[in-house]
């Protein structure tokens, strides 16, 4: 038998909140954190609504708990917000001799910085402060520095399945006996770069975002991070940690259609799915809720609609994005929405899909509008989709314990 | 975990470097020689490799990236009857890249800057992201497998390799296509200048390791290999295990960390006949390889590859390419040696060592298949 793979830890920053608890109040009141750009200086920001994390990046730097340094990306900031509320929650600084590694997600990178520095980077001789966190990595080799982690450090950018494909990884080197403990998931601050990007590719919508509706005009987009701490049994067995639930599938396919557009079938959704519930040991039946990618385009939910289709035939679970509340925190979006999907599973609540009118004609189903409770969730399947048709499915189980907060076969 | 069983096999190489064609029969036998502080790769005939209205539209590293994997995966194909039609569909497509499509980058920001957020076109976006060049290899095969990519600086090829080798190794694929690319742009080279990394004044290549100015010489480059679990007449090595570190702490730890690597494969540094060194001609970097030296017996043998391809995040996927074309061969090329005095013996084993700016280092295991 394959080693099980447990969250006991997480971490989370968006525009709904700074830490688990306000996120958790924020879903659970139905507060969307979409709004104005404020701490950007574009030509877009009275243009299209965002999920920004309402903080200067001296606040950030303050609930980082570290002093302000020169050199530190918002990308980074909300990293290490995030990755140090899951260190702490699992326990990461305890146990130093277990093998622990870092695999955290993000697309591009430092670039908050590096657009506003780009012409100083080429015409000053000077070295700036910034210039580091020109690649991706730079974030991760300072949240890694930061809590001390060595092991294993690692990078992952497959776009919009960057953090889903950091968690996937996570589990994976846990199962190879590589790791016993890993701190995943993802960060993204919003940038010029991809408000500009996504506005070119005109899939920005100017209003708040409407998933899964017949009108649906596009993405916000978002930033935040979100980080979860996986481990085996067998080290929860040393931890002594409390799972929150278990990671129990994992599917990644590629699409292989189009680099930025999916499939009309959405071939590479539906095999990723697929792969991910084949692994989990489930029959689809039971899965009881979906937290799509859901991005609001015409194109992904449409593609993603039939995916969903396809693999549940007539017997669909429920379906929401959680997207209207954070934005689209692109490479922060599949920690977000997996730590989202774990909530469901410990409170048994089903989110809704915020502004949700009008059933898309070409689909047999709607989202779920108003947020269930008190209502059976025993798994719950994260979809997360990106550009170079980089598409990954997660499953993630509730957990039983036993009075003594250990787990039952 | 002992990681000696299940073998991985290097079955297909393809690599896109400033160097000719490397294969293993003549193996670098007239290497090239620039003037220059950067060494840029020729056009290894696109055309070949990738249909003509798409090579326009691709950035350069996509088309070096597709290119070393179409030579790679031709090169595997070769073992099969000519009359095998259907080309080799890999299980999983892992690539590493320190800055992905920076060109691509590049334009879309200068250009975002210039014309103040107004007039821009999404097709330099669209090629931005560090994962275009693996969606675009699998867009030309219609691969639905496994998709990843990996963004670690100088680690990047490596942290590839190790997912591959994991994954062969649980047995969730049988095969895999990995690789290596990085571009070099006026503007990479301009902000990497401004971090320090290279030389100021233009060098003689192939005299890399007699330039004693600060900085190495910038390079660039695309490498794929076709893993496999099965051996095969041409299989050219056995990649046996890669592991990554960030800065040792002291040279004791360098050895320490050497010395265990080793002992995971059952071996000793007496038993590795090859080592691969990553000198980049950096004063202030290279003595990393000088303490490595020290841990090998006298007779040992060792070699270096950037005065070949430059210093580039993935340049130990060159490495790697390079170091299963020796196997094959079974002879060191004189330009790869150290010295040139030493013995050119057919090693049993080639160990890589590399690091990129004393920050991201690596080891990698290749045996004789």
């Amino acid at each position: 038998m394959p080693q099980r793979i447990f969250i006991t830890g997480y971490g989370i920053i968006s525009c709904i909140g700074r830490n688990i608890g306000e996120i958790y109040s924020a879903m659970h009141e139905g507060r969307s954190g979409l709004g104005r750009l404020n701490r950007i200086d574009s030509a877009l920001r009275n243009e299209f609504p965002v999920g920004e994390v309402p903080f200067t990046n001296e606040q950030l730097f303050s609930l980082a708990g570290i002093e302000h340094r020169e050199g530190y990306s918002r990308n980074a900031l909300l990293g290490l917000i995030a990755a140090k509320e899951a260190f702490k929650h699992g326990g990461l600084d305890r146990h130093p001799g277990m093998k622990t590694g870092l695999i955290s997600a993000t697309t591009v990178g430092g670039m908050d910085q590096c657009e506003y520095f780009y012409e100083d980077f080429l015409n000053n001789d000077s070295k700036n402060a910034y210039i580091d966190s020109y690649d991706c990595a730079d974030s991760t080799e300072k949240i890694a520095k930061e809590l001390g982690i060595t092991d294993f450090v690692t990078t992952i950018s497959t776009a919009c399945s960057s953090a889903a494909n950091a968690i996937m990884l996570g589990a994976r080197m846990i199962r190879a006996g590589k790791l016993h403990r890993a701190l995943t998931g993802g960060c993204e601050s919003l940038t010029r770069f991809h408000l500009n990007g996504f506005n070119a590719l005109k899939i920005l919508d100017k209003e708040p975002c409407k998933p899964f509706d017949q009108h649906r005009a596009g993405i916000n987009l978002g930033e935040g991070a979100a980080y979860l701490v996986l481990e085996s049994e067998e080290s929860i067995l040393k931890t002594g940690n409390v799972p929150l639930g278990e990671l129990a599938g994992w599917g990644n396919s590629c699409e292989a259609y189009h680099q930025t557009a999916s499939s009309p079938d959405g071939i590479g959704a539906y095999l990723a799915m697929k792969k991910a519930i084949e692994m989990s040991g489930l029959m689809p039946e039971n899965i009881d809720y979906i937290n799509a990618h859901g991005t609001g385009t015409d194109n992904n939910d449409l593609s993603e609609g039939r995916a969903i289709e396809k693999l549940f035939g007539d017997k669909i679970p429920k379906v929401s994005s959680t997207k209207p509340f954070t934005g689209h925190t692109t490479s922060a979006a599949g920690s977000t929405e997996a730590i989202l999907s774990i909530l469901c599973l410990q409170h048994q609540v089903i989110w809704p899909n915020l502004n949700f009118r009008e059933q898309i004609s070409e689909l047999s189903f709607s989202p779920v509008e108003k947020m269930i409770t008190n209502i059976p969730v025993n798994a719950v399947m994260s979809n997360s989709f990106g550009f170079g048709g980089n598409d990954t499915s997660l499953i993630f189980k509730k957990v039983i314990l036993n009075i003594n907060n250990k787990l039952t076969n | 975990m002992n990681e000696k069983h299940t073998p991985v096999y290097i079955n297909g190489i393809g690599i896109v470097s400033p160097q000719k064609p490397l294969r293993a029969e003549g193996l670098l036998t007239e290497p090239v020689s620039y003037h220059a502080s950067q060494l840029r790769c020729p056009d290894p005939g696109y055309k070949e490799y990738i249909p003509a209205e798409l090579i326009r539209r691709m950035g350069r590293i996509i088309r070096m990236g597709v290119t070393a994997s179409k030579i790679c995966l031709k090169d595997a194909m070769i073992r099969y009857s000519p009359e095998h039609e259907n080309p080799i569909n890999p299980q999983a497509i892992i690539t590493g890249t320190g800055l992905g499509c920076i060109e691509d980058t590049e334009k879309f920001l200068t250009s975002m800057i210039k014309n103040n957020e107004e007039f821009l076109t999404p097709t330099s976006f669209i090629q931005s992201t560090h994962n275009t060049v693996a969606g675009q290899i699998a867009l030309l095969l219609k691969c639905h497998s496994y998709n990843f990519t990996y963004v670690q600086r100088g680690n990047s090829f490596e942290s590839a390799l190790i997912d591959a080798i994991t994954q062969m190794k649980t047995g969730e694929f049988g095969n895999v296509l990995v690789g290596g690319f990085d571009e070099l742009t006026q503007h990479s080279f301009a902000i990497m200048n401004r971090m320090g990394f290279w030389k100021r004044k233009p060098i003689d290549n192939l005299q890399l390791l007699n330039d004693h100015q600060r900085g190495t010489v910038a390079g660039e480059g695309a490498a794929f290999m076709f893993l496999e679990k099965q051996k095969h007449s041409g299989s050219y090595a056995c990649l046996r295990g890669v592991e990554i570190f960030h800065k040792p702490a002291s040279n004791n730890d360098l050895r320490h960390r050497l010395n265990k690597f080793l002992a995971r494969h059952d071996l000793t540094e007496k038993e590795i006949g090859f080592t691969l060194l990553g000198f980049s001609g950096d004063t202030a970097t290279d003595h990393f390889y000088h303490e490595l030296i020290k841990s090998f017996p006298e007779n040992s043998g060792f070699g270096y590859f950037k005065h070949l391809c430059g210093e580039y995040h993935t340049a130990s996927s060159f490495a790697s390419g390079l170091a299963a074309l020796i196997m094959k061969s079974q002879s060191i090329p004189e330009i790869v040696r150290l010295q040139s005095a030493e013995k050119n013996s057919a090693p049993e084993y080639i160990l890589i060592y590399n690091h990129f700016r004393g920050a991201n280092h690596s080891f990698t295991l290749l045996s004789r298949p």
